[in-house]
């Protein structure tokens, strides 16, 4: 009686086997989530160099511009997410997988926030020192860019899925998903920008909590759904 | 009613049926604007605050308030594309789409050209409904890219399907996270929500222009989407008998 | 006159209104150009097939 439910896989299986490969492969070639942390660390210190080093200037416009840096480091590292796949034609086998397709996206989008969104959580610190970022105002920094890049690597897939296979797909992506991810960088950033003035922050850390929860309950069937129609 | 919603979405059908409805929506839509210029930019009695400057909510809140609404029809085209697989649903979608960046560019630079007396500058970031309209011709450039870089057009209907659902959810957080982030900053509204502090004398032209900018605009949608008809349906029996018939069907 | 210059916001006012009438006629004037070009290149095609015939 019990044969059928051993021999077929729970639900969770795809997600965490196709999660698992892209770690692999991201591990043996980790140029690809590399490049995107070096790119995160030249845009921030494209900004000082550009503006003067005059640490009042720094502290004020610090969060916007880490802020800035990681949504753009995540926007270069959107558009390798399924093209690999495409290319070798696993992308197909995933789509014909009896797995449900919304959960292997969403496994696809977790490898990705592994391998590009915690990355950048983790380097932030370092970078925001040199703004002269106080310790408590970093920790609420990173809290922001732990949610923020969990929002963006989501809606990235939306993107990454509906342009795959495109001859211009990394300028279209960018055009696709910027509007998008503009809540999340005025919510991030603002919330930082909040703490470091000593006020109130919380209503900006709830929205950004609230728009990850959302985003991660809705994301994976638009992933699938554009992913679907992508390979038509 | 569900019989005449079917034949309205026959592609030969909804072709001829919006000829004939073209100039019912035009003509009253251009009389009621050419009322609410008129009675807007002479009649209505000054803004003890603004001076004469106010008279640029004679366009600017029409165009402001059609360039949602064109999303809203860009969205449910899309929506009511992928669920019933209706053609002409994306065709909306297809055609709602220049017409909106067109109005939400009216939007922005009259609100700008309202913001230069008032503010002394032509842009002010503070200003929650500027920033949001921004936004917003970003989302239908994205969504008119996405659409032109795919040469199938079924699924260029698809995909800029999904992603007007996607950006509808955006929309309605931009709003809020706009709205949110100019209290923070002090921003500044010039457009107070409501009318009651408004004159009669000064929001009878502007219901009037609200109501007429959208007959016109439902006049432009429908001939967008009759040229959209046109061009898919091209190889098509009916559009073949038609262009053959004496009377012809441009 | 006084209706003209609307004490100094005429230009601007003025400008709005001009503004937005013509991107909507020149927004029209393109659709229609847009339709009677598909229109046409339609009906060479087909009457090109129905002389071959």
């Amino acid at each position: 009686m019990n044969d059928s439910a051993r021999t077929q896989p729970g639900i969770f299986y795809g997600l965490v086997a196709i999660t698992r490969r892209d770690l692999l492969l991201a591990w043996k070639r980790p140029g690809d989530v590399l490049n995107p942390l070096f790119f995160f660390a030249m845009v921030c210190t494209l900004f000082p160099l550009a503006v003067g080093p005059s640490a009042e200037q720094l502290t004020f416009s610090g969060p916007g511009v880490l802020w800035v840096a990681a949504l753009l480091a995540t926007l270069l590292s959107l558009n390798s997410m399924f093209m690999g796949d495409h290319e070798d034609g696993s992308l197909d086998q995933v789509l014909v997988s009896s797995q449900p397709l919304p959960l292997l996206a969403l496994g696809k989008t977790l490898a990705h926030w592994i391998t590009s969104g915690l990355p950048l959580v983790l380097i932030s610190p370092l970078l925001a020192m040199t703004y002269h970022m106080p310790a408590d105002v970093v920790g609420v920094l990173m809290l922001t860019l732990l949610l923020g890049t969990i929002c963006l690597s989501l809606l990235g897939s939306i993107g990454a899925a509906l342009t795959v296979g495109l001859h211009r797909g990394t300028a279209l992506l960018s055009l696709l998903i910027l509007p998008l991810a503009m809540p999340v960088l005025l919510l991030g950033a603002n919330t930082v920008s909040l703490a470091a003035d000593n006020e109130m922050y919380s209503t900006g850390m709830w929205a950004l909590g609230a728009y990850a929860v959302a985003a991660l309950s809705l994301a994976p069937y638009a992933t699938a759904a554009a992913l679907r129609i992508s390979n038509e | 009613m569900w019989n005449f919603f079917k034949q309205l979405a026959s592609p030969p059908h909804f072709y001829r049926l919006a000829a004939t409805i073209i100039p019912w929506l035009a003509v009253p839509g251009l009389l009621l604007i050419a009322y609410g210029a008129y009675a807007g930019l002479f009649l209505a009695p000054e803004d003890y605050q603004q001076g004469d400057a106010y008279r640029i909510i004679y366009v600017h809140v029409p165009a402001a308030y059609l360039s949602m609404m064109a999303y809203m029809f860009m969205a449910l085209g899309g929506a009511i594309g992928l669920v019933w697989r209706m053609k002409l649903a994306h065709a909306v979608g297809a055609a709602a789409a220049p017409l909106g960046a067109a109005f939400t560019f009216l939007a922005l630079v009259t609100g700008s050209i309202w913001g230069r007396p008032m503010w002394g500058t032509w842009w002010e970031w503070g200003d929650p409904r500027l920033t949001s309209e921004l936004i917003l011709l970003f989302l239908y450039f994205g969504y008119m890219a996405l659409r032109s870089a795919i040469d199938d057009t079924a699924k260029a209907d698809k995909a800029s399907a999904v992603l007007a659902l996607v950006g509808v959810v955006n929309v309605v957080v931009v709003h809020f996270s706009v709205e949110w982030w100019s209290s923070l900053h002090q921003g500044q509204t010039l457009f107070k929500k409501g009318g009651p502090g408004m004159d009669a004398e000064m929001l009878y032209p502007l219901i009037a222009m609200i109501v007429g900018f959208t007959l016109v605009f439902g006049a432009l949608l429908a001939r967008r989407i009759r040229t959209e008809v046109l061009h898919r349906e091209r190889r098509t029996r009916w559009v073949r008998e038609m262009i053959l018939s004496p009377a012809g069907g441009r | 006159m006084d209706a003209m210059t609307m004490g100094n916001y005429g230009v601007y006012v003025w400008s709005s209104f001009g503004l937005t009438f013509a991107v909507i006629i020149l927004s029209d004037w393109r659709s229609r150009i847009h339709h009677n070009r598909i229109y046409r290149d339609i009906e060479v095609r087909i009457k090109a097939l129905e002389e071959r015939q």
